[in-house]
């Protein structure tokens, strides 16, 4: 078996912002210390509230920013600029918004051409065009769509049409950022069924970024937590979702509402909210809004180890869990 | 009798292309304690329904209703400041985004007190002291400081907090929340849902939830409406929608929550929701039901008895042995 398609070490990307005639100098800590690897095929989820730098990560991962520290390689090849070029093809991106992300002054065939056109001039227009309507059949477009424009187009077709795009260049490892999370439920269970098919018949590795925990329960192989730009849990998505260690982890997941009135409720009440990006804690940047946090989680910041699943915090729940 | 009864409301735009109904026959009662929801994909015309029965509507929209009564009163008899009086005091809405409805110019503390200006009798101490009051009701941490606050100071969570302070300011008989947390995290959607509940049991409020989330609806409704396409499609109980729909429509939704999924291809609805040029004949969900035939094609279905979820449809779903006729 091949390697990871992706391996990260202890990514971080911080923004300084600020800096004006009467302002100090801040760093934003989007994303701090993140780790994992994702296998061929496999998908690892990424969750947590908004801010928590999913999106930093995705940017990171495609290539479009670097890293302020930490690195990661693509098919075990450094990430590094010099390799840009040639690992483009090799990592594609998938937003929330397919309305903002595809250029609507072209028609959906020039779209989705577009990376071939640019990654692979070798390749005659009559092939790429072939090519582009293959794509057009797997993910579920009809030939005559060739020639329409994205307005025509509900929500979900768009989505398929940045996923057609996105994998024309039979890359090996697609990134998606809340990829369903603005289409309606009877669509939504049409483009993850979509994801799951493509996967399967590409081997494709997945970061898929979610808030949304019933779809991440639903996709996922393996998941990580993120708070306030850290990784706060790792593991596979049965001991995360089964024997959830860190507090936040268990907060969000008791804080996610579940289609079953019958369902007895046992949510536990985080006081408070996100801190600002600009003013994380010391120590434990969750022990404010923690119900089980104590003076060492104020002093000192809890690590998260190699573990299979691994939780940073000092007082984990379900410790006694060792899948 | 019940609190909000509106029965066969509809309303067209007039739109470039003609003209469009948005809404088509919806009845919607809520009683005073009751927590409705309004459950539905989007553009089903559940914000619609609600701002046509407020009379909140642009002169694009006609509305027509058989009832459209409030508290014993016809909304539609009412005049233009006898209706003001009602809207906003006795009847109170909250939108989805805050940032929209609050003015980004006063302070949080300046549009409460105005809010409580407009409907009240209290001299400018009183409302100063009411103001405050509501800033500790929805929960909001160091109200003192908060309400000199500007709302682009606040986060998205404690704008739709002193929206809701706004709202129950002049303890209103009826709550209608427009998707109030569909624009917040979870745990800070967790803590709304909580105030609104808490809010509502305490005064005995009515209150109609409009939202997306199944999960929502389970957690948070007594009672269920889903629609389609502008149409009422099922009316129940919460416990028993969740176990037996009567509409096809309803069935497929809850079958496509990856919650429910039970294997890795989840159940899907083909196609998509009808729009303003491709409303089919007969039965509005015809195109996308695995169980249409000529008649849902051809004849509007009717709505079907209370034991049936008052399903809109000809061939509703578990039908209970005595309801069987034939
Ligand atoms: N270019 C940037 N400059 C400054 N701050 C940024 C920039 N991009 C993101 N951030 C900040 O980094 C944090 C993480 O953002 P993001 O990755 O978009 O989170 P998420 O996708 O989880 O909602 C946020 O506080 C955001 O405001
Ligand atoms: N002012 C308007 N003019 C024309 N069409 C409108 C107007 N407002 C809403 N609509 C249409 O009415 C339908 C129902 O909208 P709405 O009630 O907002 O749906 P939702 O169920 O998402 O709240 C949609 O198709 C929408 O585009
Ligand atoms: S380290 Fe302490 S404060 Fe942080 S999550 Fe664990 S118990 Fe809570
Ligand atoms: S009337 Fe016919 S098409 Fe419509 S929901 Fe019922 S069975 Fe399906
Ligand atoms: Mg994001
Ligand atoms: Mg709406």
């Amino acid at each position: 078996m091949s390697g990871p398609v992706v391996t990260a070490r202890n990514l971080s990307r911080h923004y300084e912002s600020g800096g004006g005639m009467f302002k100090e100098r801040q760093v934003v800590r989007a994303l701090s210390e993140a780790s994992f690897s994702i296998q061929p095929g496999k998908t690892l989820a990424i969750v947590g509230e908004s801010g928590c730098g999913k999106s930093t990560l995705a940017r990171l991962i495609t290539l479009i920013e670097e890293p302020t520290a930490g690195d990661f390689t693509i098919n075990g090849v450094e990430a590094v600029p010099e390799n840009w070029d040639s690992l483009r093809t090799q990592v594609q991106i998938v937003f929330q918004d397919p309305y903002g992300s595809l250029n609507l002054r072209h028609r959906v065939g020039a779209i989705i051409e577009e990376p071939l056109k640019i990654k692979r001039p070798d390749i005659s227009a009559a092939d790429r065009a072939d090519k582009a309507r293959e794509m057009m059949a797997m993910v579920g477009l009809r030939p005559e769509h060739y020639d329409r424009f994205p307005h025509m187009f509900s929500g979900g077709q768009r989505q398929r049409i940045a996923i057609a795009r996105a994998l024309i260049l039979e890359p090996k490892l697609l990134v998606l950022d809340e990829p369903v999370s603005a289409l309606d439920l009877s669509i939504q269970s049409q483009v993850l069924n979509l994801l799951l098919d493509l996967q399967q018949s590409m081997d494709l590795a997945y970061l898929f970024i979610s808030h949304d925990l019933s779809v991440v329960r639903h996709v996922a192989d393996d998941v990580v937590v993120m708070y306030l730009g850290r990784p706060v849990e790792r593991g596979s998505k049965e001991a995360v979702f089964s024997a959830p260690r860190h507090p936040y982890t268990v907060a969000l997941l008791s804080a996610t509402p579940s289609a079953d009135p019958a369902r007895v409720r046992k949510r536990i009440k985080l006081e408070g909210e996100l801190p600002s990006p600009l003013a994380i804690p010391d120590g434990c940047p969750f022990a404010p809004r923690c119900w089980k946090a104590q003076d060492r989680c104020r002093a000192e910041r809890p690590l998260l180890d190699d573990a299979d699943h691994a939780a940073a915090c000092f007082y984990p729940e379900n410790p006694d869990d060792t899948a | 009798m019940a609190l909000l009864n509106i029965r066969n409301l509809s309303v067209e735009f007039a739109t470039g292309g003609g003209s469009f109904r948005a809404v088509d026959g919806v009845d919607v009662t809520v009683d005073g304690g009751e927590v409705l929801a309004i459950v539905g994909e989007s553009g089903s015309g559940k914000s619609v329904s609600m701002l046509a029965a407020m009379g909140l509507l642009p002169w694009t929209a006609t509305v027509t209703a058989d009832e459209l009564s409030f508290d014993g009163r016809d909304l539609r008899d009412l005049s233009a400041s006898a209706r003001r009086k009602v809207i906003g005091r006795e009847i109170s809405m909250i939108f989805q985004e805050p940032m929209s409805s609050l003015n980004p110019c006063f302070t949080v503390g300046f549009q409460i007190r105005e809010a409580l200006k407009q409907h009240l009798k209290l001299d400018s101490s009183a409302r100063k002291k009411r103001a405050l009051e509501l800033m500790e009701m929805v929960g909001i941490p160091a109200p003192e400081k908060r309400l000199t606050a500007f709302p682009h100071q606040l986060s998205g969570g404690m704008n739709q907090r002193v929206m809701i302070a706004m709202a129950i300011a002049c303890d209103p008989k009826l709550l209608i929340a427009d998707e109030p947390t569909t624009a917040l995290d979870v745990t800070i959607q967790a803590q709304i849902l909580d105030l609104l509940t808490g809010l509502q049991r305490d005064t005995g409020m009515g209150l109609i939830l409009i939202t997306h989330d199944m999960g929502v609806v389970a957690e948070t409704a007594h009672r269920v409406a889903v629609q389609y396409a502008g149409w009422k499609v099922e009316d129940q109980p919460v416990e028993t929608l969740f176990d037996t729909p009567h509409h096809p429509y309803t069935a497929a939704l809850l079958a496509a929550l990856p919650e429910r999924a039970t294997e890795r291809r989840l159940p899907t609805i083909p196609g998509v929701v009808p729009g303003q040029f491709d409303r089919p004949q007969g039965c509005l969900f015809s195109p996308r039901c695995a169980h249409a035939d000529d008649l849902c094609r051809s004849t509007v279905p009717p709505v079907q008895s209370a034991a049936l979820g008052r399903a809109r449809c000809h061939y509703p779903l578990s039908v209970p042995a005595k309801e069987k006729v034939q």
